[in-house]
């Protein structure tokens, strides 16, 4: 593992539209994210977190600035698969089956029959739907729908993961048990994560650094570091937990100085 | 199996006892109304007439289906890839708007008798004109609306994944416009088999169902007349049931549920 | 490019451009195609191009200001086919009337009971895949053979009954597909209100149809004119559109672009029948409103 950084954004702007009706959605935004580190955008509605997250995918392109991803363009990084994305919708194709859903990227990119149905088995193994391989999306409920997505944004052993709220949709008890599962796929994957939410709790859980932006125009207004124990069994009911919480509800709220036993930068 | 079987018989019994009903209703208000023929024949008169002229009207229907069969296949072929045509090129689908608008509104049969001195009185060709323009337009619309229905959360991921411009057709836009198109060749179907019938109203040979309908209605043998229009429902049902097939069969083999 | 985008998003423009080009692609295959059209084996696959099977486009515009016949005194044939247009929409309008209460009326029926609905349905959707439309000559033979009361039976009500057979059934499926629109939310907050099915049916059901409706009226309309064409064809009715384009059809040879005159009277009446249900549809665009969430 090289220490290159996964993602470089430097001075990014994004505007919307033209003359006097245009929105700035982003507005000077530089952020870089190591390999291997977790980042979550956190931020009201509307201030430019899915849209940052698009513009990494190359989804979208800025309007101002630069985005590197593994020293390459968005574009260039998109076209060599370095990233796996999972959206807030899981976005399965309703006529194929679990498992030729997780087999999509696999079959676009290529590979022979035999690696594809090892890999396939392994992903399904690991986000636990190995018994629902034949099922169809619609027989599966949400949160496993977004298992299949997860599964399918790892199927190339991207060492960079893109997610736009993947667990918005869900119930509580559905997400808490994916966020653990997140965390421990991502700490056999090693994979670099950029992950959108707009749940506190859920930031701060999966993190190393919680990006805190605000709206009109997108602007990041805090990085949040979390420095936590993830050895712990009982992470969510620590109090290192409540107190970064704490934390990031406070930079969200009005950016004024934060509590105690917060490492600010 | 059995709460399949017990589906199924709940769906198609309400209607089977319906028609039989009405069927015995329409006998019933015949026979004690005493009815003459000309205004409206029984059901009996309708089935004896139909075994008596099986062959004519075995001949007609065939006829009329084959015109309608060519019909339904130049108007769907064409119907699709002018669709494709749009879905692609936008000037193509700003100069196909207003025309497929109008043809939807339009009484195309009346462009039989015009139709019957382009490519001549004496041949068929005029009716399988009429039913391909007249099945060109459900099956255009409904191909149109099936290439649009892409999701954007689709169209974000195959980008995501670098896909191809064929693999994207291949893998999303075909499999998504499927069942559309299908809807669309359903509604054709039908409509094929009622042009064809009708462009016959029109003029040209006398060699189809509506051509003897026509003359039996003229030379006041209504049973007879009834009988072919009894021998003009069953090339419908059976085109419209095969499309239908078709569909269910093409579907499932594809992954739709 | 982008000032052909923006022309081209004129729908006023855009049909105009389509009908230029329909008229282009008819000139140039009568200009290039053979006389005799292009046949392959014994089946002719592309039109001859002679002058009386192709006329030109302009001399089919040409035709329409000139006299009817050569008669003196004769009316222009634009008025001879506007005169059988107005004919033709009253009896379509009368088919449409009687299509759409049939409709609206099965569709209320159909909700308020399933049994009936699923009795009923199925029937009506194969009552479109089979051409009962071929029963129109039968029809012919109800004229003066029938009395309504008083009212002895007119050939021209058999024609209206015929078109309200092809407008009935877009209706009765649209408004049925309405009624059932609105979400159990918003039926269960009636119920917890007290509403009985009657005040839910005009509160709830009857506005959540209109999009779906509007569409359905409009086919309605379309199927309506066709079927009052056809029957007209078919039983023979003399004065209308549908006659007049069999009439014409016999001076195919010696008039050719006379025929194409109430064939484009056609086009325009369905086109007429359709705007009029838009500007129906305009009336009542705010229970078009859709609310977004």
């Amino acid at each position: 593992m090289t220490t290159r950084p996964a993602i470089e954004v430097t001075g990014v702007h994004r505007v919307f539209g033209r003359g006097p009706t245009a929105v700035t959605a982003l507005h000077d935004i530089n952020l870089s994210i190591a390999a291997g580190e977790f980042i979550s955008l956190i931020g009201p509605s509307g201030c430019g977190k899915s849209t940052l997250l698009r513009l990494i995918a190359d989804l979208d392109q800025p309007t101002d600035g630069t985005i590197t991803v593994f020293d390459h363009s968005a574009k260039e990084a998109r076209l060599a698969r370095e990233y796996g994305i999972a959206f807030q919708q899981a976005g399965l194709l309703p006529w194929r089956t679990v498992a030729q859903n997780v087999d999509l990227p696999l079959q676009l990119a290529h590979q022979g029959k035999r690696a594809r149905k090892e890999r396939i088995d392994h992903l399904l193994d690991m986000v636990g739907l190995t018994d629902f391989a034949n099922h169809y999306p619609d027989q599966l409920s949400g949160g496993m729908q977004q298992r299949v997505a997860i599964a399918r944004a790892l199927a190339e052993e991207p060492s960079l993961l893109l997610m736009d709220e993947p667990f918005g949709a869900l119930d509580e008890m559905t997400r808490e048990h994916l966020q653990t599962q997140l965390l421990r796929i991502c700490a056999e994957s090693r994979a670099a994560v950029v992950f959108v939410t707009h749940s506190i709790p859920e930031a701060v859980f999966l993190s190393n650094r919680v990006v805190v932006m605000s709206p009109r125009p997108g602007e990041i207004r805090r990085i949040v570091d979390i420095t936590l124990d993830r050895t712990s069994d009982d992470l969510r009911t620590n109090p290192a937990f409540f107190e970064s919480v704490a934390a990031v509800r406070d930079a969200l709220h009005n950016g004024a100085p934060a509590g105690a036993g917060v490492d600010l930068r | 199996m059995t709460t399949t079987l017990k589906h199924a018989a709940a769906t198609i019994a309400p209607p089977l006892i319906l028609f039989t009903a009405l069927l015995a209703a329409w006998q019933a208000f015949v026979t004690l109304g005493d009815i003459p023929a000309f205004i409206l024949p029984g059901p009996t008169a309708i089935a004896d007439q139909f075994t008596q002229f099986r062959e004519p009207i075995t001949g007609a229907a065939l006829t009329t289906g084959r015109n309608a069969l060519i019909g339904l296949i130049i108007g769907a072929i064409l119907g699709i890839l002018t669709a494709i045509i749009s879905a692609t090129l936008w000037i193509a689908d700003r100069i196909a708007e207003p025309i497929v608008t109008a043809l939807a509104v339009v009484p195309i049969v009346a462009l039989a008798p015009v139709l019957y001195s382009m490519f001549g009185a004496s041949s068929e060709q005029a009716r399988i004109i009429v039913a391909a323009l007249a099945v060109y337009v459900p099956v255009y619309l409904n191909t149109l609306t099936g290439l649009r229905q892409v999701l954007p959360v689709h169209r974000d991921l195959m980008r995501a994944l670098a896909a191809k411009p064929l693999d994207v057709i291949r893998y999303v836009t075909i499999p998504t416009a499927t069942p559309h198109v299908f809807t669309g060749l359903r509604m054709a179907s039908a409509l094929a088999v009622i042009s064809a019938i009708v462009a016959e109203y029109f003029g040209g040979p006398r060699s189809g169902v509506g051509s003897f309908i026509t003359t039996a209605a003229a030379g006041s043998n209504y049973a007879q007349a009834w009988a072919y229009v009894l021998g003009g429902i069953v090339v419908g049902l059976v085109f419209y049931t095969t499309t239908l097939a078709l569909e269910t069969y093409a579907l499932r083999k594809a992954g739709h549920r | 490019m982008n000032a052909v985008k923006a022309v081209l998003s004129n729908k006023v423009v855009a049909a105009v451009l389509a009908i230029i080009a329909v008229a282009a692609l008819w000139e140039t295959y009568k200009a290039l195609g053979p006389d005799q059209g292009v046949s392959l084996g014994e089946t002719r696959i592309l039109p001859r191009t002679t002058d009386i099977t192709m006329p030109h486009t302009w001399e089919m515009i040409q035709r329409v200001v000139e006299p009817v016949s050569g008669a003196t005194g004769a009316q222009p044939l634009w008025f001879a086919v506007f005169a059988a247009a107005v004919f033709t929409f009253s009896i379509a309008i009368a088919g449409w009337l009687i299509g759409v209460t049939v409709g609206v009326v099965l569709a209320v029926v159909m909700q308020r009971l399933a049994i009936i609905e699923r009795a009923v349905l199925p029937l009506v959707i194969i009552s479109q895949t089979v051409p009962l439309i071929a029963l129109a000559p039968l029809v012919r033979s109800w004229g003066s053979q029938i009395t309504i009361g008083t009212v002895p039976w007119q050939p021209w009500m058999s024609v209206a009954v015929i078109a309200s057979y092809l407008a009935f059934f877009p209706v009765a499926v649209g408004m049925l597909r309405g009624l059932q629109s609105p979400p159990t939310i918003q039926v269960e907050l009636l119920r917890a209100y007290g509403a009985g099915w009657w005040t839910t049916l005009m509160r709830l059901r009857l506005p959540a149809s209109v999009p779906h409706l509007i569409p359905a009226l409009r086919l309605a309309a379309a199927n309506a004119v066709v079927g009052t064409i056809v029957a007209e064809v078919a039983t023979g009715l003399p004065g209308g559109i549908g006659r007049m384009i069999l009439e014409y059809a016999n001076f195919a040879s010696s008039d050719p672009a006379k025929p194409w005159a109430p064939i484009f009277g056609s086009i325009i009446l369905g086109l007429i029948a359709a705007g009029v249900i838009t500007l129906l549809g305009l009336l009542l665009r705010t229970y078009r409103r859709v609310e977004t969430s």
